[in-house]
């Protein structure tokens, strides 16, 4: 902010030149310099002219504050609600029926006609913070409270930030990516999400017996894999897995190894992510990493 | 040399002169109640917690200083970091700050000792108690090598994180429990200052003719009782959620979390004013001294410290911007911020005024002050920038945050602290500390100050968030940290210097006498060390500066006043 | 240079005396406002939560006015007013009296604390784990009960000291930084049973 700046320079510099001025020679006598105790008309100035700046500084301050929280919500606005977990995002588009996890997809807005995003946040646990840097200031997802936000991106683009608020040993990696996508390919996306989950697997043996595995297993007890018996709700939602870049809320990306492993162990990825080991075998592993990577 | 002066002449001949105060009888340590010892206890025990906080920093900008990095696992930095901040706030600048005082309040009045010697002791082992407890937490659990149960929850322990849903160990009760104890020292000490400030001043010290260190103080004990209170509240409400099953911030059955964060800022904001308004005192009695010229507008710094002390009680929620308090709520306390930055400017022209047209000596306690001066300038100054609330949605909990509070802390606060120990050192202890080292000391830890503090602004600009154990590569951070690592290797450079200073000069510095730097407040009028009972005569004072009156009978302050 | 006696400062006969306030009752007074913080945070909390309760049951349905030990609460704070001014007027039968009635004033109102809450566990099954009245109830009034345990056990040891003849005239001044506590105690109440038990009405 230029007013710091213009503040620092000038206090900074009447103290340099003081130190430089006054300071004590050689040649000096030993008698002590004048005893000056105090002046109220410089006081008075010095507490007059701080003030002043003050003022200003509330007075633009709160009309910024103003625009940005009590914006009116213009009409062609998307809803998304965002429930921060410990460690991931799940995301939901109420209006359009999506619910996904950790990669929030956007549409860009026009300037003319504004189609921001209003993100409605909520926790599921402990409080957390979203924060993309280069789309808005951040906003704390607090426990039995709603919070509301908006973002308006411009440019199309891959926005990157995290969790905001410690809230236990994996806040590091509790990554945010934001996709801002021109109305059209927002468009596309959100078919391909409102797709009904892949189910026919004539061509692909592995993939079919992943998928009986899986309905068998732990994993539907925190996991949904809509129109399935999956329908766990304390992890994020696998329908549409393979259409994510990443996995484990953003560390790693999201290919057949790197799943493999994090079904493995998802703690020598991520060391105190809440999701335990399996303890598949690696047969179990092969055939359910093939099944999730075909859920597009 | 006393000058024929009376006062100075009785303390000469009834008092054997040891020439620094002894370390081989443990037991009168133990059960001492002299304010002094006390004082020279709380801030040797100070001292150890800093470097092992200072150690655990270190350890984190090791594990940081490059992306991805694995020298500590998540647990491990998690329990760095919380312990890290703990450790400092309540068992190095509370203790230390509260050292100094309680060594210099009564001298500094011309009284005996503190109005509550026995209190006094309580108070200082039971805080002490809380550091040992608090360390005790890394045996816990799974011993030393799983950091045990040390606290992870962060130095501010937000709900629900602490709830036992969420933090079943004990590492949260190890946190409450500690800090608890050592609120109860800092309250104790608190009521011993304040009462002896109003109740034990020599004769002649009316309040407008206190040092303003002990205004100060003074002001900071006053805080105490209003903000430390709250934390107590607070953690008692938490143990009581955690083991009776109350639900204050159980936000399953419909508690707050957001009651925890007002309840916690409530203490927090003030504390640091707590932390900071003693090191403007030192200040305030260091640069007169090495500007040979009474300090500038004594009745506005005094009505600036109660201000400073009253609107700090109303700023908590700048800590909260991002809580969803609405606009509103977010206005009030972004104006309440701004203003408080009226009276702390003041303070700031007003030392500038002290030094104008004075003959300023760069002795080692001035250096310091005036690395204090610019540092502090910026640190309120980034204050500013994070007080505008849109500035703050963008930059709280981030690593700007956390550059300009260490700004405070470190910059301001433990710079002026340094200075403290160069100026008073020799009145506790009868020698001077070295000067040679006392400059390799200033440089060394100034440079490295700057190196880390000035760049770490830099990342946080750039969105790296605070409290996390790594960070991927990509992100523009890397540079960044490393050269913040960097500095933090040549700040443990000048507190080693410093360590060294402190003992050696303990044995072979030059003997001080009683009055090494010609200053002009009561504790100069005393030997290095002092006796037991401070004066021996009490003194009557007739204006702010009694040993200035005394060397210049021809240009009192009195007649000023 | 010597300097005479006369430079040597005493208080000169045309300057006040110096006097200055009290220890204890400074001391006291800084613990008072330290304990008003710790009290006030948790009134708000009391209030903060009013009509939260996701459940069970509510004041209006449970409390009853605490009539009988209110009066006795706030009544010992003239018995022990009456006996710090005995004590000083070396009254001692007057201030064993006024000691005795505060002892026994406080140790009823203790006791009507102790019924009131049997019978909202008993009767109601109302506990601190139960709602968030039950949380905000139980510490709030807890917190003061346990004030007043302290200030009837340091009125006890007065007492003791007292009936054994070693509590002089002299010693007023501490028996009225002990009453300073009491009082304390008993404006705690006042603020406690208008927020807690009319309030809700």
């Amino acid at each position: 902010m230029s007013v710091t700046l213009a503040i620092f320079l000038i206090v900074a510099g009447l103290l340099t030149y003081v130190l430089i001025r006054y300071r004590q020679r050689r040649q000096d006598s030993e008698r002590e310099p004048a005893q000056i105790y105090g002046s109220n008309q410089i006081e008075l100035s010095w507490t007059v002219i701080p003030i002043l700046i003050v003022v200003m500084l509330f007075l633009s301050t709160t009309r910024v504050i103003l625009e940005t929280e009590a914006a009116p919500k213009p009409e062609g606005a998307l809803d998304v609600t965002v429930i921060g977990h410990q460690f991931w995002w799940e995301y939901r588009y109420p209006k359009l029926g999506v619910v996904t996890a950790n990669e929030l997809h956007i549409p860009v807005s026009d300037p003319a006609k504004p189609t921001p995003t209003y993100l409605g946040l909520a926790s599921a646990d402990v409080s957390h913070s979203f924060w993309v840097p280069r789309l808005a200031g951040k906003t704390d997802l607090i426990p039995n409270r709603l919070n509301t936000m908006w973002v308006d991106p411009e440019a199309p683009g891959l926005y990157l930030g995290q969790c905001a608020q410690y809230c236990g040993t994996q806040h590091a990696k509790m990554l945010l990516r934001v996709y801002a996508q021109s109305p059209a390919d927002f468009a596309e996306w959100i078919k391909q999400q409102q797709r009904p989950v892949a189910q026919d697997f004539s061509g692909n043996a592995a993939a079919a017996e992943g998928q009986t595995v899986f309905m068998h297993s732990a994993c539907i007890n925190c996991h949904s894999i809509a129109g399935t018996v999956a329908t766990g709700r304390f992890g994020p939602d696998l329908t549409h897995l393979a259409s994510r870049d990443t996995i484990g809320a953003g560390p790693i990306q999201n290919t057949p190894q790197n799943l493999r492993q994090w079904i493995a162990d998802p703690n020598s990825i991520k060391p105190g992510v809440l999701m335990p080991s399996m303890h598949l075998d690696d047969h179990d592993l092969d055939v359910i990493t093939a099944y999730l990577t075909k859920l597009h | 040399m006393t000058n024929g002066h009376p006062v100075l002449e009785a303390i000469d001949h009834t008092l054997e002169v040891k020439n620094r105060p002894p370390l081989n009888r443990a037991s009168e340590w133990v059960s001492t109640v002299d304010h002094k010892k006390i004082g020279l206890m709380y801030i040797a025990y100070a001292l150890v917690f800093l470097i092992i906080a200072g150690l655990q920093a270190v350890l984190m900008r090791i594990q940081l200083a490059v992306p991805n990095n694995h020298f500590v696992s998540p647990q491990v930095f998690n329990r760095l970091f919380t312990m890290h901040g703990t450790t400092m706030v309540f068992f190095v600048g509370m203790p230390i700050l509260f050292g100094f005082g309680n060594y210099l309040v009564p001298l500094m009045i011309g009284a005996r000792d503190m109005a509550f010697p026995r209190l006094n002791a309580f108070s200082f082992w039971i805080s002490a108690f809380g550091g040992v407890l608090l360390y005790f937490s890394y045996l816990g659990g799974e011993g030393l090598y799983g950091a045990g149960s040390a606290p992870d929850v962060g130095w501010f322990a937000y709900a629900p994180l602490t709830a036992k849903a969420f933090s079943p160990g004990h590492s949260t009760d190890y946190w409450t429990l500690a800090i608890l104890l050592s609120g109860i020292g800092t309250t104790g000490t608190a009521l011993n200052i304040v009462t002896t400030t109003i109740c034990m001043r020599c004769k002649g010290m009316k309040m407008s003719r206190l040092p303003l260190f002990v205004w100060l103080m003074l002001v900071t004990s006053g805080l105490v009782f209003v903000a430390v209170s709250p934390l107590t509240a607070a953690q008692i409400m938490l143990t009581l959620d955690r083991y009776l099953g109350a639900h204050f911030f159980d936000t399953q059955a419909g508690g707050s979390a957001v009651l925890w964060m007002h309840f916690f800022w409530i203490f927090g904001h003030p504390e640091v004013y707590i932390l900071v308004l003693p090191a403007f005192g030192f200040v305030n009695e260091i640069i007169p001294v090495f500007s040979r010229k009474a300090i500038f507008g004594y009745p506005a710094m005094v009505a600036a410290s109660v201000g400073i002390g009253f609107i700090s009680l109303s700023v908590w929620a700048h800590h909260m911007f991002t809580v969803g308090l609405g606009p509103a709520g977010n206005t009030f306390f972004v104006f309440a911020t701004m203003v408080i930055s009226v009276p702390t400017g003041i303070k700031i022209f007003n030392w500038l005024a002290t030094l104008w047209g004075g003959k300023i000596i760069f002795r080692v306690p001035m250096m310091f002050c005036v690395a204090f001066l610019f540092q502090f300038l910026i640190a309120g100054l980034t204050g500013i920038m994070l007080s505008a609330a849109p500035f703050n949605w963008q930059l709280s909990a981030s690593y700007f945050v956390v550059a300009h509070f260490h700004y405070v802390l470190v910059g301001a606060i433990l710079t002026s602290l340094f200075g403290a120990f160069y100026y008073w050192y020799p009145k506790a202890i009868g020698r001077m500390m070295s000067e040679t080292l006392g400059r390799w000391h200033f440089w060394l830890f100034i440079i490295g100050f700057h190196l880390t503090f000035d760049f770490m602004h830099v990342p946080g600009l750039l969105g790296m968030p605070r409290r996390i154990y790594t960070y991927e590569a990509g992100r523009g951070w890397e540079w960044w940290n490393l050269i913040v690592g960097i500095g933090a290797a040549f700040q443990v450079a000048g507190i080693l210097c410093f360590v060294w200073n402190l003992l050696r000069s303990y044995y072979h510095g030059e003997p001080a006498g009683n009055d090494p730097w010609d200053a002009w407040t009561l504790e100069w009028a005393t030997p290095s060390p002092p006796p037991a009972y401070n004066f021996a005569v009490e003194p009557t004072v007739f204006s702010r500066r009694p040993l200035w009156d005394l060397k210049h009978p021809e240009d009192q302050d009195e007649n000023y006043e | 240079m010597m300097q005479t006696a006369s430079t040597i400062p005493v208080a000169a006969p045309d300057r006040p005396p110096w006097v200055l306030p009290h220890r204890g009752i400074v001391g006291m007074t800084c613990l008072i406002i330290a304990e008003s913080a710790i009290f006030i945070i948790f009134v708000i909390a009391y209030i903060y939560y009013i009509g939260k309760s996701l459940s069970g049951p509510t004041p209006a349905q449970v409390l009853e006015l605490p009539i009988l030990g209110t009066v006795c609460l706030l009544s010992s704070s003239f018995t022990i007013h009456f006996a710090v001014s005995s004590l000083r007027k070396a009254n001692f039968r007057g201030c064993t009296l006024g000691v005795t009635g505060t002892v026994l004033l406080g140790a009823i109102f203790l006791m009507t604390t102790a019924r009131e809450w049997y019978h909202l566990i008993h009767d109601f099954g109302l506990t601190i784990r139960t709602n968030l009245f039950g949380t905000t109830f139980y510490s709030l009034v807890g917190l003061h009960a346990t004030h007043v345990a302290v200030g009837l056990t340091m009125l006890t040891i007065a007492l003791a000291l007292l009936l054994s003849g070693r509590l002089r005239q002299t010693h007023a001044d501490r028996l009225e930084v002990l009453s300073l506590y009491w009082h304390f105690v008993d404006g705690v109440w006042v603020v406690v049973f208008l927020v807690v038990y009319v309030l809700e009405r």
